[in-house]
């Protein structure tokens, strides 16, 4: 599935809710639902630096595609990290560093991404990006050694 | 004067509106109240009339807005009872007053290896100020520990003084948490040992009444947006023969005496610290909240505020997995919780979405939450307009948290 058509899917989902506590019962549910990110990378290392709620983050480069995990202390944010990961994980590093995520908009999440949330989600699509940039130069590299 | 809480309620627009087609249940009142009608139209006024620069205009204009001005600064000495009006330095709020103190007072008595006492309780402004001035001095910075309750443990601090200590600076009441700190007992224990004190009073005075005369204490400050003013406004009060002694903290215009290139001389107190144009609209927006909060009453208001207080104390507590941080009698305006297993954001995040504001995450008090362990909490700040059937909306939608949650 492209990234298009993820978010697609989940401007879908979303459509379904008559009210905001639906919509927030199914980030909960999204949140418990996402899949375990090893301890090991449970450190400072891959923590995402937010006020309020911490999110660690991992990538790996697999068949040329990006594979993130990643995890919260707070159930929301892991809800709405999931839904990050459902889009962004699996695919190219140019794909990823191309779309601008305006489906958050369109479910009204909005205020979730506020630069002033400092909530860390914000710096976590800036993470996503940074590691879809380095496998994106690495993979150029490769090839010009090639 | 019988309080009446619905007719306060009146005075305050912005308490009258809906936040997601809910009533707006406002219990941030620690970060920054809201503002009666009075303030908001006397700062409306002074742009409609009296708007010009003060001090050494020698026109109408300047006149009316230096009288209002310093008809402000006069009563500020009155609300606190200081010795003289000159003691009162107007600043940009508690944080300024703290940066004032620190580098001021820092550049001329602190030297290397000397020592500065705080507490482990302190907001952010009381602690990195004299971070950066120990730094710059070498000097070091000493903490007075707290229990598990959030209560300084005075014990340790007349083992913490010694006689390479130049200050001690704590807050009157714990923003994080809202433990009213022993604070006459601390100015005592220094100044047995000849150390001034400086009280951070920016929760302090909200919910006590000051007197620093009787509180014998070296310095004291506090912000205006706390206390039902307008924002951009602060109050440092020192004891005169301190501020004497102390250098220009910032330089520029009004300050001064006399400037030649080769040297400049300095203006007396209060104006020695005042640098610039002060904030005249807000500074006169100040004085208009502490006439409406002395036509209501201070002693009306306090015995209200810890009416809520308890009311809402004992009404949590029975909210199953609910824990109170600092749940000591000696508290004011803040209670502090966690509900078990569940992220204070989550929560706050649910909150919102009732239309109840209250404030998740460590409050600007990193280390308080580190020394308990915990990543944050919601604090629920009151202030005199809050009512008891707020509190029961807030009850009411911790349940549904929980259920989310669940």
């Amino acid at each position: 599935m492209t990234i298009q058509e993820t978010e697609n899917k989940i401007i879908d989902e979303f459509s379904l809710f008559d009210d905001w506590m639906d919509k927030y019962n199914y980030l909960i549910e999204m949140g418990k639902t996402l899949p375990i990110l090893d301890e090991k990378f449970k450190t400072d290392q891959y923590l995402i630096s937010g006020c309020q709620s911490r999110v660690w983050l991992s990538a790996e480069l697999s068949d040329g595609n990006v594979v993130y995990k990643a995890d919260s202390d707070a159930v929301i944010t892991k809800g709405i990290v999931n839904l990050l990961i459902r889009v962004l994980s699996n695919q190219k590093p140019e794909d990823i560093l191309s779309t601008d995520m305006a489906f958050i908009d369109r479910i009204g999440l909005k205020e979730h991404l506020s630069p002033t949330r400092s909530n860390g989600l914000m710096s976590m699509i800036k993470q996503m990006k940074l590691y879809a940039l380095v496998f994106k130069t690495k993979q150029s590299t490769l090839n010009l050694e090639l | 004067m019988k309080f009446d809480v619905n007719k306060i309620r009146n005075d305050f627009p912005s308490l009258h509106q809906k936040v997601y087609g809910r009533p707006l249940v406002y219990l941030d009142n620690a970060a920054t109240s809201q503002k009666p009608k009075a303030v908001i139209d006397a700062i409306s006024e002074y742009y409609s009339t009296i708007n010009s620069n003060v001090h050494r205009g020698v026109h109408f204009l300047s006149q009316q807005a230096t009288d209002a001005f310093e008809k402000t600064r006069n009563h500020i000495q009155q609300f606190i009872n200081a010795s003289y009006s000159h003691e009162i330095i107007i600043t940009e709020g508690a944080t300024d007053s703290i940066n004032l103190v620190a580098n001021s007072f820092g550049k001329k008595f602190l030297k290397q290896g000397d020592e500065v006492i705080i507490s482990a309780l302190e907001h952010h402004a009381n602690i990195v100020p004299w971070q950066m001035i120990c730094e710059e001095k070498q000097a070091k910075l000493k903490v007075i520990p707290i229990n598990d309750d959030c209560e300084l443990l005075l014990d340790d601090l007349s083992k913490l003084i010694n006689e390479k200590t130049k200050i001690v600076s704590v807050g009157h009441i714990s923003n994080a948490v809202g433990v009213i700190n022993p604070i006459k007992k601390i100015i005592k224990i220094a100044h047995k040992n000849k150390i001034p004190v400086m009280i951070d009073g920016a929760q302090g005075i909200v919910h006590e009444k000051v007197d620093v005369q009787e509180l014998d204490c070296d310095f004291y400050c506090f912000s205006s947006h706390k206390f039902y003013g307008p924002m951009g406004v602060g109050v440092l009060y020192g004891k005169e023969a301190l501020l004497e002694k102390m250098p220009p903290y910032q330089t520029g215009g009004e300050m001064i005496k006399t400037v030649t290139f080769e040297k400049t001389t300095f203006n007396e107190l209060p104006f020695k610290f005042e640098t610039g144009t002060p904030n005249v609209a807000d500074v006169i927006g100040f004085d208009a909240a502490l006439n409406y909060l002395e036509e209501i009453g201070l002693e009306n208001i306090f015995e209200y505020e810890k009416e809520l207080l308890d009311y809402a104390t004992t009404r949590l507590k029975k909210l199953e997995g609910l824990e109170i941080i600092g749940d000591v009698r000696n508290k004011a305006g803040v209670i502090s919780f966690n509900l078990a297993g569940i992220h204070p954001y989550d929560a706050g995040t649910i909150l919102d979405k009732f239309g109840i504001a209250v404030r998740t995450g460590n409050h600007c008090a990193q280390p308080v939450m580190d020394r308990l362990k915990i990543q944050g909490t919601m604090r629920a700040s009151f202030a005199f307009y809050n009512t008891k059937e707020e509190v029961d909306m807030l009850l009411e939608a911790l349940k549904k948290v929980k259920e989310m949650f669940g």
